[in-house]
């Protein structure tokens, strides 16, 4: 059998389009619970570490007040981390940063919730507290002892160094991010008959919130159902993040008996979560004439916060890109896991890939910038190439680096915008034009194995309409038109044809997070392979009914055609429903080939990888430090894109986001370790009028060479670090400036980019 | 206290408290769910709606301030035969939304600008949306979907 007039490969709107231009698109907040509903608010902690103790009687005084509980109150286990113990929902005790969550109340309103959350008398007994990274490496607090460390050894890196023609240390550090998902945490609790328990939470990771709900009410998880029709953004933000919202609205769901909301406010939403880990990179480096490097020492500090949560994972893919798109011939690569009281840091868009590669690029720039020589034909000098291994051991197939940099170097014309930026340097005294190119080179797979298997399952009823499940979460990345479009693919139907429901676990178990940039490839494997099993069995029913041989049925605009003899897809569905064949499918899928062993810190971990590079330019004002891009241009790879206007939307929003990392979101504390940035009043990150007014973005769109779905590739991290070529365009510029380009961090706000910058007189 | 306004043509009324808050009134008595809530600082302008035809953020209005006022929703844009406004459908076609939790205030906000400026520069559109956040787009689809609306005219 075959299959005509695919849907994959055009570019249909998101699935939910209308219903989010028309406002009917429902989130947590707008899905209509009972009448007689409660909603609750947290009660969260003052100090960064402390004994405490607390008087909750006036909360419960508090008017509207129905429950109060704290970790007293928790049937099970008051634990909701999702690898090593560590994380409470209520803090017992002691807490361990400024926002740690101590209670939580629910009331007959969200007003009122609030309000008698603020009523509780907590009597702290402060203990020392470690609140920068450079006290923690000081004082040696670490989550695991030293000799644990993630380290990545190949040859001898020290000795290929001292050997080296030049040698060069530098560092370069890079400051927490907040996701800033526009819908915040948010979470509600329907107890059910006989103890269950529904959850409607804002998560990527409906399967664990699952677990770790059980866990905290003392049931079995098929005693719990969570379901997840779409978030309002997640970014890694509601990976382990959403579990306090589902959770403690849960514990207060059982606690009386009625349905439970829990919003938190943004300010909350800001001290409560984790946010991305700041890092401390420093290298050394050696290297020949030209810049290639022979041999690097790289160690990575990441500010875990207060407990492990993804921490490990993190550090782990952090050390795995510090090599980013290059050959080290010789490496030594540590991460270094800092424990510090503040909140846990977590999962964020490249999920340590972005810091490691931030350290790569720098150590580039920097070798460039002593060499005299331009930066891209240092980084073309390094790139890794066909057949070489990484650092870690895996072999590079044919990697499109040079390709994707010659192409966009030629086609946004790199050397014309260098000479027109010298140009303009020349002729201006107080601004500074930088130009760079980067690449990104970003490893796809989780480097935990068992979480590359994805499940789903379909159904089709008897008017030819399809309802597809999956495990993954549709967070504005498109996933389920993507889905749609493979499955309709399968079976020749129109899109319309297929309806993606809500993730829910009790449809399909033990679901992966949407994570990893994973989503697609996983779930629409699995979703492609329970349509082939539907689309054999009705061939094969088609194939009865007319006496011919199944595989000369053809699938295609919603009909089935054998010859001159053809069927609706509707009517094809009834008669095999006749004929007592079963029209319900789960598909399953596991990457093949991946493996890894942290132990030796070598394997091939990744399926395979996805490039990209970005050209950019910008403009700094040497009096305050100010600047903005001028031109972004951009070549990214997609394999064959599944739908190109969605891949397309993951670049840009990739891009900007990343940008925001690198250029103006800077999250602040005071001495005592509370934020100090706790909603966009203080924390900026960019609008509509910070993109460079020249944006373009190209699609690289060779078929992956890896047997993923329809030879697509996965795009939904990688294009955060193509905004590193904006960040080496500051050091450019500041470099034009004689200022002190190797002295830049991130986020590169103005005054950061200042306090490089001479005294202009 | 009791308000009065008309809300998407129709004259709705209901009891609130003094310090409830138009986005407040609009989710909560009307159940009118488009209108969201990103911050709580009026910074996000996830909940713009327009009051007499000029886009406000409703989570900085008193419920109790639209006394009398004639707004309307991203429930309201819709023609009355159920077409989606120009804006929305070029939201839909130009791929202007993600997640979605940003789409109506910005088409609200929209609305505002071509009232006032039926043809803006593409400057000027990005510089009217800076009170509006997007964290999913980068914004060029939003804007290319203004201009889009603008064109057509
Ligand atoms: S909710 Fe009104 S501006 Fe954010
Ligand atoms: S589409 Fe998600 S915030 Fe704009």
């Amino acid at each position: 059998m075959k299959t005509k007039n695919a849907a994959a490969g055009k570019s249909p709107p998101h699935d939910s389009a209308v219903l989010h231009a028309t406002g009917e698109a429902r989130y947590i907040d707008d899905i209509p619970l009972p009448a007689n509903a409660l909603h609750a608010a947290i009660g969260i902690s003052q100090c960064a570490h402390a004994e405490f103790k607390t008087n909750l009687a006036p909360v419960r005084a508090s008017p509207g007040v129905v429950a109060v509980a704290a970790a007293a109150d928790i049937p099970g286990k008051n634990e909701i981390a999702p690898v090593r113990p560590g994380d409470p929902l209520f803090a017992e005790k002691t807490v361990h940063y400024a926002g740690q969550c101590i209670f939580a109340v629910a009331a007959a309103d969200e007003k009122s919730a609030r309000r008698a959350a603020q009523k509780a008398k907590i009597t702290y007994r402060e203990k020392p507290a470690v609140l920068t990274m450079e006290d923690a490496l000081r004082k040696k607090s670490f989550l695991i002892p030293e000799k644990d460390f993630f380290r990545l050894r190949r040859g001898d890196a020290k000795k290929e160094i001292t050997r080296a023609p030049h040698r060069l240390r530098g560092e370069v550090r890079c400051g927490a991010q907040e996701h800033f998902y526009l819908e915040g945490q948010a979470a509600a609790a329907l107890p059910q008959e006989g103890g269950d328990m529904l959850i409607y939470s804002s998560t990527q990771h409906p399967a664990e919130i699952q677990k770790l709900a059980a866990d905290v009410l003392g049931i079995a998880m098929h005693n719990v159902v969570v379901q997840t029709r779409r978030i309002g953004g997640g970014f890694g933000g509601k990976e382990t993040q959403a579990a306090l919202a589902a959770c403690a609205a849960a514990v207060l769901a059982q606690k009386t008996g009625r349905a439970v909301k829990l919003r938190l406010p943004r300010a909350e939403d800001f001290a409560v979560t984790g946010k991305r880990h700041p890092f401390l990179g420093k290298y050394l480096a050696g290297f020949d004439k030209n810049g290639k490097i022979l041999g690097a020492q790289i160690t990575l500090a990441a500010d875990c916060g207060m407990s492990a949560d993804l921490s490990h994972a993190i550090i782990r893919r952090a050390v795995l890109h510090a090599h980013n798109a290059y050959y080290y011939p010789a490496a030594d690569i540590t991460g270094i896991p800092c424990k510090t009281n503040k909140a846990s840091n977590t999962a964020f868009r490249g999920f340590g890939g972005p810091q490691g590669m931030l350290l790569a690029e720098k150590m580039i720039t920097d070798i460039a910038r002593f060499l005299g020589r331009d930066a891209l034909a240092v980084r073309r000098a390094n790139f890794i190439a066909d057949g070489q291994r990484t650092p870690y051991g895996q072999i590079v197939h044919k990697p499109p680096l040079a390709d994707i940099a010659g192409a966009l170097a030629r086609n946004a014309s790199y050397a014309a915008k260098k000479k027109a930026a010298e140009k303009f340097n020349k002729e201006n005294k107080t601004r500074k034009r930088g130009v760079a190119l980067t690449p990104v080179k970003f490893g796809i797979s989780f480097t935990t194995k068992f979480l590359n298997q994805a499940g789903a399952l379909l159904q089709i009823y008897r008017d030819g309409t399809v309802a597809l499940n999956h495990g993954g979460t549709e967070m504005g990345q498109g996933l389920f038109i993507k889905i749609a479009q493979i499955a309709a693919s399968v079976f020749g139907v129109p899109l319309d044809c297929i309806r993606c429901q809500p993730t829910n676990t009790a449809r399909v178990p033990n679901a992966s997070a949407t994570a990893a940039s994973s989503g697609a490839d996983l779930n629409g494997m699995a979703a492609q392979n329970a349509a082939m099993q539907l689309r054999a069995r009705i061939a094969a029913t088609a194939a009865r009914h007319w006496k011919c041989a199944a595989d000369t049925i053809v699938f295609s605009e919603g009909t089935l055609r054998c010859g001159k003899r053809a069927m609706s897809f509707a009517q094809a569905a009834d008669i095999a429903h006749r004929a007592r064949v079963s029209l319900s499918a789960a598909g399953f899928y596991r990457t093949p080939k991946i493996h890894f062993d942290e132990k030796t810190a070598r394997g091939s971990p990744f399926y395979y990888f996805a490039c990209g590079a970005a050209l950019v330019c910008c403009e700094i004002n040497l009096h305050t430090g100010e600047h903005r891009l001028l031109s972004a241009d951009i070549l990214h790879e997609t394999g064959s894109s599944i739908n190109p206007a969605m891949d397309l939307g993951q670049i840009e929003g990739g891009f900007a986001q990343g940008w925001g990392w690198l250029s103006c979101e800077e999250i602040c504390r005071n001495e005592k370790g509370a934020l100090t940035t706790t909603g966009p009043a203080t924390y900026k990150i960019p609008t509509a009028g910070d993109m460079p007014p020249h944006f373009r973005v190209r699609l690289w769109k060779k078929p992956n060479a890896a047997k993923t779905v329809l030879r697509s590739k996965a795009v939904g991290e990688p294009p955060l670090m193509l905004a590193l070529a904006g960040w080496c365009a500051l050091a450019d510029a500041i470099h034009s400036a004689n200022g002190d380009a190797k002295n830049l961090n991130a986020p590169a706000t103005p005054e950061q980019v200042l306090s490089t910058l001479p005294e202009l007189n | 206290m009791r308000v009065q306004m008309t809300v998407n043509g129709k004259a709705v009324s209901g009891e609130v408290a003094p310090e409830t808050l138009l986005a407040q009134f609009l989710r909560e008595n009307l159940r009118l769910t488009g209108t969201h809530i990103g911050c709580d600082t009026s910074q996000c302008g996830a909940c713009v709606v327009l009051c007499g035809g000029k886009s406000v953020k409703s989570c900085t209005m008193l419920a109790a301030q639209a006394e009398g006022a004639d707004i309307t929703t991203i429930e309201g844009m819709e023609s009355p035969g159920g077409e989606l406004h120009p804006l929305q459908e070029a939201f839909r076609q130009n791929h202007g939304l993600q997640c979605g939790f940003c789409t109506p205030g910005m088409v609200m906000s929209a609305a505002d600008l071509l009232r006032q400026n039926p043809s803006p520069s593409e400057e000027e559109i990005r510089h009217w949306l800076e009170g509006n956040i997007c964290r999913c787009t980068g914004y060029h689809n939003i804007v290319k979907a203004v201009q889009a609306v603008a064109a057509a005219k």
